[in-house]
This record gives C-alpha cells, sequence and structure tokens, in this order.
C-alpha cells in the first residue's frame, strides 16, 4: 500500500464537504469531488474524510471499491481510457490495449515509471459510431488503429511536458 | 403476545409469530431447509441461495432466510428440482474454494463441507478459480485466510452491526469481492478489537483462532522449565461438549487431571485470579465512591477487546476504567512473582499457560508493558477451549472416563465469587457485592436485576449501600456497551453526575 504525502484536503474540497455536510448521499458526491481534485483518492484524504464525516473507514472503501470510476492509485499524467464498450469491443479494443502494452510497457490499471501514461479499460463513452474510442487527458480520439497510437501518445506526451 | 401467522410448510400446518423467516419456520414442522451464509445471530442476507424454496402462486425461488412468513402462505421446501438448485449453488461455492479440508482448521466442524457431504458431492462440474490472496496473520489472536471466504457476509455484519467495530467490510464488486480489514489493510493495522466474534460466525476456514498449541508441547518438553497453567471459569462447563456430553457439565477436576497428564508440573485456576480482580475492583470501587478518589461511574471488564474497543473509540473514558488486571493477568503476575519465590525459581524458567473461553485473552497477554509485570512475559500462551480439547484428543486421553483431581496449593484455592466470572455481568456482581461487605460489614441481599424493554444485553439494577444509592448497569456485547456509555457520557456532560477525580 503506498503511503501518500498529500494529507491534508484542498479548500475547494473542504467548502465541498461544508455544503454537503448533513445531506443524504454525501459521500459519494464528497468522493468525486475529491477525486477530481487529486485524480484518485489517497488514503490519507480517505482517513481524514471518515473523520470530518463519521463515516468508517470500511464503509468508505466499500464504496470507493465498488465503483470502477473511484481510484485508490494516482493516475500518470495522462491517463488513457480504452473503450471497451460492445461496439468498440468488436471493432478491436482489446487490440489497442495489446498494443499499448507493447508500446508503454504496462497492462491494465498501471502506471508507466516515469508516471506519464496509465492505462484503463472503460464501458461504453458514448460515441460508438467512432468505434474503437480511446480517450486521453478527456480529449476523444475515433477510430483509433495500432497504427495511430504512437502519434497520440507522442501528441500528449508533449503536452504534459510544456 | 405477538400475532401469529398461519401457513403449510410441505402441507403440514404451522403458526409462527408474525415476522418469523420461512426458514425459522420450516424448523417448528421438523423441516431443516439446508443454508450457509444464514446465522440466527444475525439479520438474514441471502447471500448464498441455498435455502430457496418454493412459494405456491409464484414462479419464483425464494430465499427462505430473508422470507417473512405470510397468512396462508403455501410453502415447498423440498423436492428433487430444488434439490438440483441447491446442488447447483454449492457446486458453484466449491468451484472458488480451495479444496484443502485435510489441512483446514475447520476440518470436522465446516458448515460447507457438510453441505457436500449431506448433497454427495462427488465431482466438480465448473472450473476451479482459486484467488491467490495472502493469509492475514498479523493479530496474536485471529487469522484471516480470503482465498476460503464464501462471502457470507457473516463476519462483516457481526463486526459492524453487533459489534459496531467496523474492522471487516468487503471490497471490490461482482467476483472480485473479497472481504477485507478496513482500507484493505492488516488485520493487526485496523480497529479490530480481537473479539473473535468474526471467526465465531465463519461458517469455513477463512476466518479462525490461532493455534498456540505447539507451543506448549514444546514447553512441556523443556526439562528446564517449571510448566504452570491456569484454566478460566468458563472452561470447566464448555470443554465437555468437545467429547461428547451435555452441554454445561461441570468437568473442572477431569480437566485438572488432564493437564496434569498432558505434563505440566503445576495447575492452577483463574478463579484464585478472579477472586484477587474482585477485591481489588470491590476495593477500587470504594475508594471512589466513599473516599470520592477517582472517576465514577466506575467501569469495570475482563475481557481484553472491550479495553481495545474503549482505548479506540472512547479514549475519553479511560479514567472510569478500573484499573485492575484480569483475573488471568493478576494470577500469571502472582506465579511469576509470589509463587516463583516460594518454589525457588526464576520467574524466566517459569512458563505460563492460560486456557481461555476466548481467542482475545491471546492479545492480552502481549497487550502493553504491563503484562511483564514479572520482569518477562507473565503468560506464555494463551489457549482456547477447542485447542485443550484437540491438545486432549492428541495425547489419547479418555477424557470422559477420567478421575477428578484436585487444583494445585497456594494459588489454586477459590471462592464462589470466581467462579460467576464467567457469566456477563458477573463480575460487576462480584465486586458490587465484595464492595458492599466492605463499607457495611454485612453481606448484599440479592440484586435484582431489571431487563430493559427492547434493549437485549442489558441489564440495570440500583441498589442502596448505607442510604446512597448505588446505580449499576451491565452490558453484553459492544453495541450494548456503547449505548452505556454514551449515555454516561451525556449524563456526565449535562452534569447530572458527579464526576470526581482525586
Amino acid at each position: 500500500m503506498p503511503v501518500t504525502e498529500e494529507l491534508t484536503l484542498p479548500e475547494s474540497v473542504q467548502d465541498f464537504i461544508e455544503k454537503w455536510r448533513d445531506k443524504p448521499g454525501n459521500l459519494i458526491m464528497v468522493l468525486h469531488k475529491v477525486q477530481e481534485a487529486f485524480g484518485y483518492v489517497p488514503r490519507g484524504v480517505a482517513l481524514e474524510l471518515a473523520r470530518e464525516l463519521d463515516v468508517p473507514l470500511a464503509k468508505m472503501y466499500d464504496i470507493i471499491t465498488f465503483y470502477h470510476f473511484f481510484k485508490l492509485e494516482k493516475p500518470g499524467r495522462n491517463p488513457v481510457s480504452v473503450c471497451m464498450g460492445t461496439a468498440c469491443y468488436i471493432k478491436g479494443g482489446q487490440d489497442l490495449i495489446a498494443e499499448l502494452e507493447d508500446l508503454l510497457g504496462i497492462g491494465l490499471n498501471a502506471v508507466t515509471e516515469d508516471g506519464e501514461f496509465s492505462v484503463e479499460a472503460v464501458r461504453c463513452v458514448g460515441c460508438c459510431g467512432l468505434a474503437p474510442v480511446l480517450v486521453v487527458n478527456e480529449e476523444i480520439h475515433g477510430k483509433v488503429t495500432k497504427e495511430k497510437l504512437p502519434e497520440i501518445l507522442a501528441k500528449h506526451r508533449e503536452v504534459s511536458a510544456e | 403476545m405477538a400475532t401469529m401467522v398461519n401457513l403449510q410448510i410441505n402441507n403440514i400446518a404451522v403458526s409462527v409469530p408474525e415476522g418469523t423467516n420461512v426458514l425459522d419456520a420450516a424448523a417448528t414442522a421438523n423441516v431443516r431447509i439446508p443454508k450457509l451464509c444464514y446465522h440466527p445471530d444475525l439479520p438474514a442476507w441471502a447471500a448464498c441461495g441455498i435455502c430457496v424454496v418454493k412459494i405456491e402462486g409464484s414462479n419464483k425461488l425464494a430465499r427462505s432466510c430473508a422470507l417473512p412468513v405470510a397468512e396462508g402462505m403455501k410453502v415447498i421446501t423440498h423436492d428433487p428440482e430444488l434439490q438440483e438448485v441447491r446442488r447447483t449453488v454449492i457446486e458453484l461455492i466449491l468451484s472458488t474454494h480451495p479444496n484443502s479440508c485435510l489441512t483446514c482448521p475447520r476440518n470436522g466442524t465446516c458448515e460447507l463441507q457438510t453441505l457436500a457431504a449431506d448433497f454427495g458431492i462427488r465431482d466438480q462440474p465448473y472450473e476451479q478459480i482459486i484467488r491467490d490472496i495472502p493469509a492475514d496473520t498479523s493479530t496474536p489472536s485471529i487469522v484471516l485466510n480470503p482465498e476460503k471466504c464464501v462471502a457470507c457476509g457473516r463476519c462483516v455484519a457481526v463486526c459492524q452491526g453487533v459489534q459496531d467495530v467496523w474492522a471487516l467490510e468487503f471490497i471490490g464488486r461482482g467476483d472480485e469481492t473479497r472481504m477485507a480489514p478496513a482500507g484493505d489493510i492488516l488485520l493487526g493495522d485496523s480497529p479490530c478489537i480481537k473479539c473473535g466474534q468474526c471467526s465465531a460466525h465463519c461458517p469455513v476456514g477463512a476466518i479462525f483462532e490461532k493455534d498456540d498449541t505447539r507451543v506448549l508441547y514444546d514447553a512441556v518438553l523443556d526439562e528446564r522449565k517449571h510448566t504452570v497453567v491456569q484454566i478460566a471459569p468458563a472452561v470447566r462447563v464448555a470443554l465437555g461438549e468437545a467429547f461428547g456430553m451435555e452441554p454445561g457439565s461441570i468437568v473442572t477436576g477431569k480437566i485438572y487431571a488432564a493437564l496434569r497428564r498432558l505434563g505440566f508440573d503445576t495447575i492452577f485456576d483463574t478463579n484464585f485470579g478472579a477472586d484477587l480482580t474482585i477485591m481489588e475492583e470491590g476495593t477500587e470501587f470504594v475508594r471512589r465512591f466513599v473516599e470520592g478518589k477517582g472517576a465514577l461511574p466506575l467501569i469495570t471488564t475482563c475481557c481484553p477487546s472491550w479495553v481495545d474497543y474503549m482505548e479506540k473509540y472512547y479514549p475519553d473514558m479511560i479514567p472510569h476504567f478500573s484499573t485492575a488486571k484480569s483475573p488471568q493477568m493478576m494470577l500469571a503476575a502472582m506465579t511469576k512473582t509470589y509463587y516463583a519465590k516460594q518454589i525457588k525459581t526464576d520467574p524466566s524458567d517459569i512458563f505460563m499457560a492460560s486456557v481461555m473461553p476466548c481467542t482475545s485473552k491471546k492479545y492480552e497477554i502481549v497487550r502493553d508493558e504491563n503484562m511483564y509485570s514479572s520482569g518477562c512475559q507473565d503468560i506464555d500462551a494463551s489457549i482456547t477451549t477447542r485447542e485443550l480439547a484437540r491438545m486432549i484428543k492428541q495425547a489419547g486421553i479418555d477424557f470422559e472416563t477420567l478421575p477428578d483431581e484436585t487444583v494445585d496449593e497456594a494459588l489454586g484455592i477459590y471462592t464462589g465469587a470466581g467462579t460467576i466470572f464467567g457469566a456477563t455481568g458477573g463480575v460487576m456482581e462480584a465486586a458490587l457485592r465484595t464492595a458492599y461487605y466492605l463499607v457495611t460489614g454485612v453481606d448484599l441481599p440479592g440484586v435484582e436485576f431489571e431487563a430493559i424493554r427492547g434493549l437485549e444485553g442489558i441489564k440495570r439494577a440500583t441498589i442502596d449501600i448505607e442510604g446512597a444509592e448505588v446505580r449499576v448497569a451491565v452490558a453484553h456485547n459492544m453495541l450494548n456497551t456503547k449505548i452505556i456509555l454514551e449515555e454516561v457520557k451525556s449524563a456526565l456532560a449535562a452534569g447530572k453526575e458527579p464526576r470526581t477525580t482525586s
């Protein structure tokens, strides 16, 4: 279990907690906000949230691990989501994952050593007409082929280097 | 009187109180519906699907554990089709369960093993997928082996709903779901209080108590060691059951004899330690109540899990806690100090074992530095009633026919007050009687406990000590403890109770 340094909640999250403190179903909303701020739910933050909202840590992790959306590990600077919805699956989503593994040296739910990329499989992104679809840094790439992957990766690597 | 509901189980008319589930209703018609996840102590969770039944008028199979009875309901609990469904469920569970029955701590007492035997499962039609999750041995008391977990949910339900500890939870989802300590850490780093309720409720070998019998054998074989063993009050009424005797049979004399045959040099009885605890706690109460030195109310327990719970969840209540050690620790300290001097032996050459009713006592012996009062570990190993039963069987001792023997002198004598320690509230009553005697010089007449409606597991009483009203409460299981602690806290905060400190 990696230990994280980010133990304090940013002000935006704190304000958000105040707004939701007494509302039912607040935990999911707050977790969304935390993931938005950090890109994942750091362990220290989960602990602090448990205290703040008076929710047992056990319950917190039950929820975090139940929803695929929430992440416990810090993703890469350029998170790559490969759509594995029905259309993308049929159009070769699996081949893209295999090619990414060749190019980046990492499988699903892993981060490259330099922290640049992480790869995950997601369910339908909602643009089946563009299948197979890849999302990098929230930018959608449609009709992706194995051959196009190096170019896409290079583009995002450059952007994050700036 | 609860409203009665009439229904038919396999055409047998039964009448059961409203709210009863079909599984329990069937039992009243001498019908046993097989089950795996359901446990009478816990709310039905309908996880396993083995207890399915047919209800006339519905084309769905219903899980009888989670189905309340209804007037006029007609239930079929067994037919070839239902048996086939149940068999499939068992086969599916077995497809994710290791076939290591022979070396499993639950061999012979496993509920899944019993089901597989009853259904005559002879082959495994589904591909076996065993998840490789390492066992967690981070506490001195309990071992988690998630590989064997059948996701019945009992441990989670008892840990959260009954004990209010929240050490265990499911994480992940679908076929990735697994039971794990809070936040997927080691159990020893979690809020676990080592109460052992999870292992007591686990139907399989996924959670079990640590076996320390090997340590005892090694000590007995070590000629330099003077081996001493103590047995707790509850063990004498529980051990007989392991040998097919009537539950509750008192087998004190046979246990002394068996321990001697196992090779222990000296046999003591924890009841003597209990007497010491009572004197300490009674005196402590008098000091706080009469002399006003120390915080009131005084809270006592001999349960290390309770202490752990309080330290973790109610650290502000620590001053209210009795400073007296539990009987096993008091007797151990006496053995390795007073008794060691008597037999002119260095405490490090004494091996002290204890036979206790609970896995929590394994944790208590290494709890903190106070458990090393003789300069070395006061109790070297603590085993449970079940472990002792296994040792007796391994040693070929015919327990039922053993003659009664007596306990050893010096620290083996005891009063009746110690024996009632085994019951919930026993400690409090014994300490209260002692305190009453210390103040008034006469024995306390019977204590009338009033059961609190709707709160099973909490008892209260008021007694009069020389004109002063003393209110006592007794709680069973952690959630009830919490109820009382919260009540005390709010009374203290409202200034209703005297918070005396020296």
